[in-house]
Order: structure tokens, then C-alpha cells, then sequence
């Protein structure tokens, strides 16, 4: 199935509270490498004929006004997938 | 004067707001979140609760109903908006005013009789404190955090926008202790803490005179309500 695919972060300089809770059962477990966990969001949205540029164009800027609140998050990158 | 209250899904004080804005004197008018029409009242309380279930970020979605669209139209042209916690979330989400609400620091919803000082009572929710008022509402939230860019914080500062602040103790590491923010004009107002559960006697926080004695979330109404009878 058609889809675009919008992946989302807590900006940088946020606490991510998530990841920290997460990276801390890690390093528990015995996962002493990994350093630091971020958890973001994974947004598809699906399409029943083919991705057209304009979809694509539409996807950006609903990721920047809706689906994203750039006080808090990055929209990292918008994706399409055949 | 009719005050509308809107309900989404998951809007859970809607009744309270009412009965709030009933014990101030005013007429309550239940409005709904898929119908564009506010009914012509003369002022709107979005409540508290849990709209769409916080789904996406907590108000987002609720920000594009089509009862919030026509609430953002009229705001720009003075009508009074007061946000209440999830209300205060749509405000935010809905460009209303600025900054964002994150999970509490701590991560706990926190539920507590929380004081407040009115840093400005130049708007149409808070006329009627004296300024640097001390007030004892209760707060109930999960996401309640404040956050800004320093940008915004130094022009909330800079134009006194910061409504209330949190005293005592900050309950979710919100910047500058802020607990509601007020826009430019003074007509839309939002905060954290409910006022609406704070307006009558047996059923309010408890004060240093009796138990559940609180009734300072009143004023927020009576506020608007005597802005209408000068007006």
C-alpha cells in the first residue's frame, strides 16, 4: 500500500522522560553501551492510488501545522514508501 | 449574559464549568465541539478533561473541531475565552497562545489545592482580583508542564502575559512558574489550575478559615459577567 511516512522527535534540548526511563532499564538489563534512548513518533499515513507530488507537498505542511507542534518536536523526515 | 461551555469527546468538567458559571450569575449554554454554531454567547470556557482522548498531543486535535475554528475567528475580534487545563492545552494548540504543555517533570499526575498569585488582573477573566492576589485553586494534570522558547518567555514577561504563577511549590516544572498565560488584548485567558472547582462553600479546597471553604475560582466569572454589565 501507498504511504507517506512522517517521523517525529522531541526536540533536542527536551527532556525526553520516555527515553530516559527506557535507557535507564536498558543499562539495567546489561546494556551498559547504549548511552542515551529518544523515543519519538512513527505517523503513516496511507493512500489507495499512487503518491503524487502534491501529496507529498500536502504531507509537509500538515507534519508542520498538525501533526507536529514545533514548540516540542522536529519533524526529522517525511518518507514515501511505494 | 450567556456564557457557552464546549464538550468534546472526553471532556469531563464541562458540567462543572456550568455550574460555575450558574453560582456566578450567569446563564450557562452547553455548546458542542462538531456544531460551527457558539449559539451568540458572549463568552466560551473550553473545560477540562481529556479531549480525543489526548491522542496525538494533548488539545490538538480538539483545536481543529469546528467549534474551536469558530472560537479562534471571534477571538480576534474580543470575544472572552477562558481555557481550563485540557482548555488551556486547545488555547495552546490552537495558536490562541504561545508555548507548549509537556508531561509533568516528575511524571506524575499531580492532584493538589495549588496557590496562584494574579499577575495580571488586566483581563477579562481576572478584573475583579487586586493585583498580586494570592488564590487557592485546586490543580489536577499529568501534562501541565510549561515550556517556551526564550524568545517567548522574555515577550511574556516583556507585555506582563503571565496571568498567574505558581506559588510555593511548582507542581510540574513549568518555566517561569508559569501557571496561565493571558494573549495581547486580555480577552483570552488560560490555565493550568481549575478555577470552576473552587466556587462553593463545602465543596472548595480547604482554607485557614474552615474545611473545603475555598471559593476564589469564582472571580474568574464574576469577572467576565460584570465586563458584559459595563460594557
Amino acid at each position: 500500500m501507498p504511504k507517506i511516512i512522517v517521523e517525529i522527535m522531541p526536540k533536542q534540548d527536551l527532556l525526553d522522560p520516555q527515553g530516559k526511563a527506557v535507557a535507564n532499564a536498558l543499562q539495567r538489563s546489561g546494556n551498559r553501551e547504549i548511552s542515551a534512548v529518544r523515543i519519538g513518533k512513527r505517523i503513516e499515513l496511507h493512500f489507495d492510488r499512487p503518491i503524487t507530488d502534491q501529496d507529498m507537498e500536502n504531507a509537509s505542511a500538515q507534519a508542520s501545522s498538525f501533526l507536529s507542534n514545533d514548540v516540542i518536536e522536529d519533524v526529522v523526515a517525511i518518507t514515501k514508501e511505494d | 449574559m450567556k456564557i457557552g461551555v464546549i464538550t468534546y469527546p472526553g471532556t469531563l468538567d464541562d458540567r462543572d464549568a456550568q455550574r460555575a458559571i450558574r453560582l456566578a450569575g450567569g446563564t450557562p449554554v452547553s455548546l458542542w465541539h462538531a456544531d460551527d454554531d457558539l449559539k451568540k454567547v458572549d463568552a466560551v470556557v473550553l473545560p477540562g478533561g481529556f479531549s480525543y482522548g489526548d491522542y496525538l498531543r494533548c488539545g490538538a486535535i480538539a483545536a481543529q473541531a469546528p467549534a474551536t475554528k469558530e472560537v479562534i475567528k471571534l477571538a480576534a475580534q474580543g470575544l472572552p475565552v477562558l481555557g481550563i487545563c485540557n482548555g488551556f492545552q486547545i488555547l495552546v494548540e490552537s495558536h490562541l497562545l504561545p508555548g507548549g504543555l509537556i508531561r509533568n517533570e516528575k511524571q506524575h499526575f499531580v492532584c493538589r489545592d495549588q496557590k496562584l498569585r494574579v499577575e495580571n488582573n488586566n483581563t477579562a477573566w481576572t478584573s475583579l482580583f487586586e493585583e498580586n492576589e494570592e488564590i487557592l485553586i485546586p490543580l489536577k494534570n499529568g501534562e501541565g508542564g510549561y515550556i517556551a522558547t526564550d524568545e517567548t518567555l522574555k515577550m511574556l514577561e516583556a507585555e506582563n502575559r503571565i496571568a498567574f504563577r505558581y506559588l510555593d511549590t511548582n507542581p510540574n516544572g513549568s518555566m517561569n512558574d508559569i501557571a496561565g498565560l493571558t494573549n495581547e488584548r486580555g480577552n483570552v485567558v488560560g490555565l493550568m489550575p481549575h478555577p470552576e472547582h473552587a466556587v462553593e462553600p463545602g465543596f472548595g479546597p480547604d482554607t485557614d478559615i474552615a474545611m473545603r471553604s475555598g471559593v476564589d475560582g469564582l472571580k474568574f466569572f464574576q469577572s467576565v459577567l460584570k465586563m458584559a454589565v459595563n460594557s
